[in-house]
């Protein structure tokens, strides 16, 4: 991080199992799916090598609070020049979990998207739709003790995209996790209840399982709105869990 | 008569990164500033310990073009061998509270380049303290056409007796292809840089790992 100098690990809570499960691959789209073409020449063609965990996916980078501005988590205010943003005031908020249902705390969650018309603020996304010059896209925010994480953006909308000859994403809000190991880094994307591009989307429909498929799809939550002000939509994302240890050898340095 | 279950969560499936994940993770590559504080591709400040590398490659695709819209994180020990988190219990490893050990790049739009300012790690204790694993850097890919994120590692050309030994590398049974992991060491401009390049098909295809 530009200027940081100390990255001192303070009073953090340590994982009591500290070995994650294997990944179950079912769950995820696999690397070659026909319907999103660029992954034909994207995709590895050997099997992967699978490796028991060592100190190199136990651990991963860990960031603080402190890291982060106080609009980072405020996509309506981050980028606003002389007014805000236009689009559909909304909430994202939920929790980021790990496979036991247990809140993963203090990991940084970040999130991009499109503005109100479908459009990027991307030197390479050459849509017809304006970009807005109060909005920038992007944000990131730290969960806290609990694995609760929340920010407030604009709605964001569908655009096209060159897969078949005129292919659209549905709404589509981008996020980056990281968890206490670097194996359980994952980059997934919130859909919105009810959108009917959903069933659609080949990046969708490459996952296999329609649990799967459904587990992205964040739904409306009456309860967490600003009265007269903002909607809000609940999303929670799991991430690999740990796997238990008992009668093995505790992990430790030499 | 099934009475109990199990409820594990299975987890979120993964989504692809995108064309545009620029705008997310490193916003300036997308064309605009909009943080105060900034994630890069250098890892080290003035006071990290250890010899100064460059680390820089392309990941390459099927029909042999650079990956231009690549998104690589990098995750590795300190020059001592050590990682910065808590589980790390190397005790006889000094830690360096000046070095994170993560950082995160684009490749060039033109190139595909993409580079790391970082130090060369020291080795690491093995899978449950057991053995040596040879200095390596964690790659971690995502992108446009990248369904879920591909992981290698870079282990080092002038660490031939240690990456004999190293237990990962010998796990992956075709030797030739351990190669596929070397970043080949160079000087260039006064600076030492490892190259490592990426491929994620054909006849050179990287080892990845299900970690
Ligand atoms: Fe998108």
């Amino acid at each position: 991080m530009d200027g940081q100098k100390d990255f001192r690990i303070r009073d953090r809570q340590i994982p009591a199992q500290p070995e994650f499960v294997a990944r179950d691959r079912s769950v995820h789209p696999p690397a070659y799916t026909p319907e999103y073409k660029t992954t034909y020449l994207r995709s590895p063609q050997r099997a992967l090598l699978s490796l028991q965990n060592s100190l190199s996916e136990i651990t991963g980078p860990l960031f603080g609070h402190g890291e982060l501005g106080p609009l980072d988590n405020d996509l309506i205010l981050n980028y606003a020049k002389d007014q805000e943003p236009v689009g559909p005031r909304i909430i994202v908020h939920g929790h980021v979990l790990d496979g036991d249902g247990k809140g993963v705390p203090h990991t940084l969650v970040e999130f991009w998207q499109a503005n109100a018309g479908g459009r990027y603020r991307h030197k390479n996304d050459s849509y017809v739709a304006a970009i807005d010059p109060n909005f920038g896209g992007c944000g990131r925010t730290i969960t806290d003790e609990n694995g609760y994480y929340y920010f407030r953006t604009i709605r964001p909308g569908p655009y096209p995209w060159r897969n078949f000859a005129s292919s659209w994403r549905p709404a589509h809000i981008h996020f980056s996790l990281f968890g206490s190991g670097f194996a359980q880094r994952l980059i997934t994307q919130l859909y919105f209840e009810g959108d009917p591009l959903i069933p659609l989307d080949p990046m969708i429909r490459g996952i296999p399982s329609e649990r799967g498929r459904e587990s992205l799809v964040a739904l409306l939550d009456m309860n967490a709105q600003v009265q007269l002000d903002t909607l809000a939509y609940r999303w929670n994302i799991v991430l690999r869990g740990s796997r238990q240890t008992l009668f093995e050898n505790k992990l430790q340095g030499n | 008569m099934k009475t109990q279950h199990l409820h594990y969560l299975p987890e979120t499936p993964s989504q692809t990164a995108g064309p545009y994940v620029h705008i997310g993770l490193i916003p300036h590559q997308a064309g605009f500033d909009i943080f105060e504080k900034n994630f890069s591709n250098s890892v080290v400040s003035d006071g990290t310990k250890g010899e100064r590398i460059r680390v820089e490659g392309r990941v390459i695709d099927g029909a042999g073009t650079p990956v231009r819209d690549v998104l690589v994180e990098i995750w590795q020990a300190n020059a001592a061998g050590r990682y910065n988190h808590p589980l790390d219990r190397q005790e006889d490893k000094a830690a360096d509270p000046t070095f994170r050990g993560w950082g995160r790049t684009g490749g060039d739009f033109q190139t595909g380049i993409y580079t790391f300012e970082t130090i060369k790690p020291g080795a690491v204790a093995g899978r449950a303290g057991r053995g040596v694993m040879a200095p390596h850097i964690n790659f971690w890919i995502v992108a446009r056409g990248i369904n879920i994120g591909l992981n290698t590692r870079m282990y080092f050309s002038d660490e031939t007796d240690a990456n004999a030994r190293d237990p990962v590398l010998r796990m992956i049974e075709h030797e030739d292809r351990r190669s596929t992991l070397i970043g080949q060491r160079s000087a260039r401009d006064g600076a030492t840089v490892y190259t490592f390049d990426i491929y994620l098909q054909g006849e050179r295809e990287t080892v990845f790992f299900d970690v």
